[in-house]
């Protein structure tokens, strides 16, 4: 571990502590406070409260149920598309409150972009699937542009030179691995600021685990990501803090290492030890 | 003797649980094979009916392709058509006085006797024609004149000219030489005299009767006095319009339904109530149809009866609740991941449904479309309720001419008193409809092939 990052850890100990603390105001990227989210009748997450630091990876274990994918689902308010689902309290993005109605879902989502846990690419050649995002927003006046984006998305996803002879192919002849780094480069095409990844490793096989826990790791450098995981190995891998979601509540956020090792909860300690869950 | 071979197999000794099992399996296997017997003969019954309506069809109807014609020798007799010189639009004259002029003229080439020209021909094939003078015109089916007359008008400079036709025999002869009236029956009971019956064989052993290629079953409207005329074009153009009728207002009346109710709608307690409501009018008795368009169309739209264009909406309103169900499911179809990646992406909802959802799910809306027009394409009882079952005898050339369409001709073909004759044509009106249809579900099937694409 370099000594950057455990001062980041450091500071970001800091802010959970003192809730959120002035000084490091630079460092926050989203700010959650109170979020509470309903299906229907059912409450799924009971007022919450969590910081999202610049360019950390965030991880979310708990239990199936817990609402950790509710939470990451509210966090670029893909919850929208369900009907049912209602969602009260604030989120702020870069101080912004992502809720607010005058706020347009399309921009947070430029912003905040996501992958699934099933590698969902388009059914349409590698090439498509990349410049898709960045054509739908304009962001490449130019053929050559585009491929330029083209070029260094898969080059940031690590899947250039495994594909670059291929572009005009089907995204979904891939492999599976390849298509999950196929939707992050999609991702990243579009220059989010957040990264969100809802287990983005389950339906994968540990080689493409580990290729894309690697990928994450790089990735830290040029955007905050926070993903769901079921694979504890896997908080503790990548991760910088992990957060315990537990019935619908945030039980503990911390650095990892300190889940972890020393855990403040007695259900954190018994999750991690797999007592339940 | 199985059971022993069991025991010296497996010595050991099975435990309560696996005797059961064992016990049951026999049962188990028995219900299995029943039910595989129970489908198997199901289908082999429903394949062996399709067999038959398929062989009974084609055996009635194929001979109907082919129609006996005599080929004569037609002298244009100046001296029977004696009429003044086709007038041709001069440079001061306005098109108003042409026309009067040319009508005139039609006027009188309508009262040549074309017949005639027909008995003068027939006599010189038929030796004992001049004691029979008023049988020499049942040979030759009365519609023919008029072939002869326009042949005439379009070209006047035939008269006085010779010319070997082939012209269609009196639907009674066709019968008569295929063999579909029992040709032992008195003559009192035939429909041909026997001096008639005489000619026809006579010419047909000469050569001069020979069965062709019907080109009348598909050119020509339909007919009532000259039954051997009778074609198919009037039913088939009516069809045709009414096809492009529904292909064009309930196709995308129905696409754009079913993507707004799936995709954009609100789920509440009116879009529960419409869908519930499209549901039922898809199980509403077509004919039922057929009284809302008379009363609707042609009671307050005063739309013409028995018009291409109010069987068009008629057939358009019954459509559409089969193409909004099956748009619907084909859009429920499409998988959830690939919205979301797009909504994920920053795709607006529109977006999302126009460049992804839509892509994926057209080639389900086209079968859904063409089957909903086929289904349009064969439907007969609401024709009869807004007047497409009268006789029409001429092609229509746009909607809103009176017209009948195919499954409605079947339907008074095959109320046609001359029995004998059209029970065949009826049958080949029935194969033309139906190639009409496996031709547009072919095309379904290919255009499913050619789009689809895999996820």
């Amino acid at each position: 571990m370099t000594r950057d990052h455990q001062d980041r850890i450091q500071q970001v100990q800091s802010i959970t502590e003192t809730g959120h603390s002035m000084n490091q105001q630079t460092e926050l990227k989203m700010k959650a406070r109170d979020v509470k989210v309903y299906y229907g009748n059912d409450q799924a997450i009971k007022g919450i409260d969590m910081d999202v630091v610049k360019n950390e990876v965030l991880a979310f274990i708990g239990p199936s149920g817990c609402g950790k994918s509710t939470f990451l689902r509210c966090l670029n308010r893909m919850n929208d598309t369900i009907d049912i689902c209602r969602v009260t309290g604030t989120i702020e993005l870069d101080g912004q409150n992502m809720y607010d109605p005058s706020l347009d879902v399309v921009q947070l989502r430029a912003q905040v972009g996501m992958v699934f846990q099933k590698p969902n690419p388009f059914p349409k050649s590698i090439y498509d699937n990349i410049a898709y995002g960045p054509k739908l927003h304009g962001l490449a006046s130019k053929k050559s542009d585009l491929d330029d984006i083209v070029e260094s998305s898969l080059q940031k996803a690590g899947l250039w030179n495994e594909v670059k002879d291929r572009l005009d192919q089907p995204g979904t002849g891939l492999s599976g691995g390849q298509q999950q780094r196929l939707c992050i480069a999609r991702t990243i095409a579009v220059s989010p600021e957040v990264i969100l990844m809802d287990e983005p490793c389950s339906a994968l096989d540990p080689i493409a685990t580990s290729i894309i826990e690697e990928l994450i790791d790089e990735l830290k450098a040029n955007f905050t990501i926070v993903m769901v995981t079921h694979n504890m190995q896997q908080a503790a891998r990548v991760s910088d803090r992990t957060a315990f979601f537990h019935l619908g509540e945030l039980v503990e956020v911390g650095a990892t290492n300190e889940v972890f090792t020393n855990p403040k909860h007695k259900r954190t300690e018994d999750y991690i030890t797999g007592r339940y869950g | 003797m199985s059971n022993q071979t069991d025991t010296t197999s497996q010595p050991m000794l099975k435990s309560a649980v696996q005797q059961k099992v064992q016990a049951s399996l026999s049962r188990r296997h028995r219900q299995e094979r029943l039910f595989k017997f129970t489908g198997l003969t199901a289908v082999m019954i429903s394949l062996a009916l399709v067999a038959m309506l398929f062989i009974n069809i084609f055996s009635k109807g194929l001979p109907a392709f082919w129609q006996t014609s005599i080929t004569l020798d037609i002298y244009f007799d100046p001296a029977i058509i004696q009429i003044s010189e086709k007038p041709v639009q001069r440079a001061d004259e306005s098109s108003n006085e042409f026309r009067e002029r040319f009508l005139a003229w039609q006027g009188e080439l309508g009262m040549i006797n074309f017949n005639r020209l027909i008995s003068d021909s027939l006599m010189q094939v038929l030796p004992d024609a001049d004691q029979h003078r008023r049988q020499i015109l049942r040979v030759v089916t009365s519609g023919e004149r008029f072939a002869l007359r326009d042949m005439v008008k379009d070209d006047p400079s035939i008269i006085g000219q010779t010319k070997r036709l082939n012209l269609l025999t009196d639907a009674n002869i066709d019968v008569w030489l295929k063999g579909n009236i029992d040709r032992s029956l008195p003559d009192h009971q035939q429909q041909l005299s026997p001096v008639v019956q005489k000619w026809a064989d006579d010419l047909y052993a000469s050569g001069i009767i020979k069965n062709r290629f019907s080109f009348a079953l598909f050119m020509n409207p339909d007919s009532r006095s000259s039954l051997a005329s009778a074609g198919l074009a009037g039913a088939f153009m009516g069809s045709l319009f009414m096809m492009l009728i529904v292909m064009f207002l309930a196709v995308p009346m129905g696409v754009a339904a079913a993507i707004y109710l799936e995709e954009f709608a609100p789920k509440n307690k009116i879009t529960d109530l419409v869908e519930v409501n499209i549901n039922n009018l898809a199980a509403v008795p077509s004919i039922v149809f057929g009284l809302l368009g008379a009363a609707v169309f042609i009671g307050w739209f005063n739309l013409p009866i028995s018009a291409p264009m109010v069987g068009g909406l008629v057939l358009s309103l019954m459509t559409l609740p089969t193409v909004i169900i099956a748009t619907r499911s084909t859009l429920k179809a499409i998988p959830p991941s690939i919205r979301q990646a797009a909504l994920g992406l920053g795709a607006s909802k529109m977006q999302t449904i126009f460049h992804h959802v839509l892509p994926l799910a057209f080639p389900g809306i086209l079968t859904a479309s063409i089957l909903g027009v086929a289904q349009a394409l064969g439907e007969a009882a609401p024709l009869l309720l807004i007047g497409m079952k009268s006789f029409v005898a001429t092609v229509p050339t746009s909607p809103f001419e009176q017209s009948t369409a195919l499954p409605v001709q079947i339907f008074l073909w095959q109320g046609n008193e001359l029995r004998n004759f059209f029970e065949a044509r009826t049958s080949a009106a029935i194969i033309v409809l139906l190639t009409m249809m496996i031709s547009l579900n072919g095309i379904a099937i290919w255009l499913r092939k050619k789009f689809e694409q895999r996820w």
